[in-house]
């Protein structure tokens, strides 16, 4: 399945909604001899409805390649085209309203889109089911566990919905169960909604256990070093022998590569 | 699922180790304290000023303060009943209640739009901040003779001079409020592609709420203060001229009477600004709860 969704040329997959192709993406910040270059002339293919990770040392503009993705930045050099926009993006912290309700962060989304009150309130209330929150609409975000947070954000990401889903380390600041079932979720909707998702973490393992492909960034300047087709079955279990053995050969190049920058 | 994720309640005891539920004592050790300020007291706002009514009412009791100098309490009342009675202090508090209110109410709305304004644009930061600057550091007291050429003697010159003493700090907070919002806050509004209304309603507006109730409880004082100022320099009628001419006469009771209405008036506005702040702020997780 995968093989065939890679196979599709990068002109027709950009027609294809859902489809994201980078071509020599070029980020610099500065001018002049002070300028950090912190992606040079990254291509990449995501196919519709695959599950594509981005994983690299820190620093490595993974999550400066997702805000290119979402149009928060603008690209120095190259092109990205989707036929998609807007795309939906999720955050690792500070990514609800603490003012808003459960339900008012979801809404909020669909209020974007001209959503009359009732409708609002209705699909808000289909989409916190989906994550697995019913119960939970009207309370503020502070009296939420970390992982319900994560799923709050990801009710209202859906409520988007966008067929791209640009996540930018989710689970970094959660604990490892929380994250091992967040992990169960998250492909569950990933597989129920066809959705096209950009993936960005540090642990390999979760990059392993999730994607379709597992993309290799390189350090300053970023650049794509390898990229890893996860040929597993799932579900997989992110303690499983094929997932840590896929794991350990990435962290092994991860880690030369930044072994070279240090040295 | 969910149930594996859920942390236990916030304020919940951790478990009593045996020797200490049989004694019946908290499960912290003695001695060891939190390092916030604790639970709060019932009605604990009100313990400072009831003791300094306290000492007053000793005081004079006991003889210590001249009633020459420091009227006492029961002659303050006294005192007030009589004004009451006679229908010299209700219309005079009324004038004053209306020009407090009038005066915060546009001094509120124009701070809070200059602060917005200032607040979301270079340009309008470049516009409004300077001359806001130099308002700040110019006294009412010493704007009043200007104010009087050019706005006359009546309510009209009260009401506005009222309102740009309340104007200041609801612009200085608010526009600090805002400007302190999280940069990631925008960032998400910017992903869920939230117009500029949505913006400002649904993440500007709220994200400063705790910089303007700040802002307000100098504003609630300051309406007070200028108050004093106008209706002692050019009135006919309200607390101030009451007092000022209770001065002439020397009427020290009648001036303690007017203080003593000024301190009830700011420390119940005081209040309200509290309460209401509490409420709208309930999703903040700070020391105060």
């Amino acid at each position: 399945m995968s093989l065939i969704r890679h196979a599709v040329a990068a002109e027709d997959a950009a027609r294809v909604p859902g489809a994201v192709v980078l071509t020599d993406v070029v980020k610099r910040y500065g001018r002049g001899p002070g300028a950090v270059t912190a992606l040079d002339g990254v291509s990449l293919n995501v196919a519709p409805g695959s599950f594509t990770c981005l994983v690299g040392a820190s620093g490595c503009g993974k999550s400066t390649l997702l805000s290119l993705v979402a149009g928060l930045d603008e690209l120095s050099a190259g092109s990205i085209d989707n036929v998609e926009r807007p795309v939906a993006m999720m955050f690792q912290e500070s990514a609800l309203f603490p003012w808003l309700t459960v339900s008012g962060n979801v809404e909020l989304a669909l209020r974007v889109k001209g959503v009359g009150r009732a409708e609002r309130r209705q699909r808000a209330a289909e989409l916190l089911d989906t994550v697995r929150l019913n119960g939970f609409a009207h309370k503020r975000p502070h009296e939420l566990s970390g992982g319900m947070r994560q799923r709050v954000a990801l009710a209202r990401a859906l409520a988007q919905d966008a067929s791209v889903l640009l996540m930018d380390e989710p689970f970094g600041a959660l604990d490892a169960m929380t994250r091992d079932i967040l992990h169960d979720e998250l492909e569950r909707i990933w597989r129920e909604r066809e959705l096209t998702v950009l993936f960005v973490t540090h642990n390999v393992r979760e990059a392993v256990r999730l994607g379709d492909r597992v993309v290799l960034l390189s350090s300053r300047p970023g650049r794509v070093l390898n990229v890893y087709d996860v040929g597993l079955d799932r579900p997989r279990r992110i303690d499983s022998a094929p997932v840590a053995g896929l794991a350990a050969e990435i962290t092994d190049a991860l880690r030369e590569e930044v072994s070279r920058h240090a040295g | 699922m969910t149930a594996v994720e859920t942390k236990p309640a916030r304020g919940a005891p951790p478990p009593l180790k045996h020797d200490e539920a049989a004694s019946g004592r908290a499960s912290r050790p003695r001695g060891k304290r939190r390092l916030g300020p604790g639970k709060s007291i019932p009605l604990g706002y009100l313990i400072g000023p009831l003791l300094l009514l306290g000492v007053w009412i000793w005081g004079s009791a006991q003889g210590w303060i001249d009633p020459r100098i420091l009227t006492a309490p029961w002659t303050v009342v006294e005192t007030a009943w009589d004004l009451w009675e006679s229908g010299r202090l209700g219309p005079d508090l009324l004038v004053s209640a209306r020009r407090f209110a009038l005066g915060l109410t546009f001094g509120v709305l124009a701070g809070l739009v200059l602060a917005i304004v200032s607040g979301l644009s270079r340009w309008g930061e470049a516009v409004v901040d300077g001359p806001v600057q130099i308002k700040r550091s110019i006294p009412n007291l010493a704007l009043l003779p200007l104010l009087l050429l050019w706005f006359g003697i009546d309510e009209r010159m009260k009401i506005i001079t009222i309102a740009l003493g309340v104007l200041i700090p609801i612009y200085i907070h608010t526009h600090n409020g805002l400007r302190s919002i999280d940069g990631r806050y925008a960032e998400l509004a910017e992903t869920l592609r939230l117009n500029h209304a949505a913006f400002l309603g649904r993440v500007v507006l709220p994200g400063a709420l705790p910089g303007f109730f700040l802002g307000m409880r100098f504003a609630v004082t300051s309406s007070w203060l200028s108050l004093v100022v106008v209706e002692q320099v050019n009135a006919t009628s309200g607390i101030g001229y009451m007092m000022l001419l209770a001065g002439t006469y020397g009427q020290t009771d009648i001036i303690i009477v007017g203080l003593v209405l000024y301190a009830l008036l700011g420390l119940v506005s005081d209040t309200v600004v509290r309460i209401v702040q509490r409420r709208v702020l309930s999703w903040r997780r700070t020391l105060e709860d």
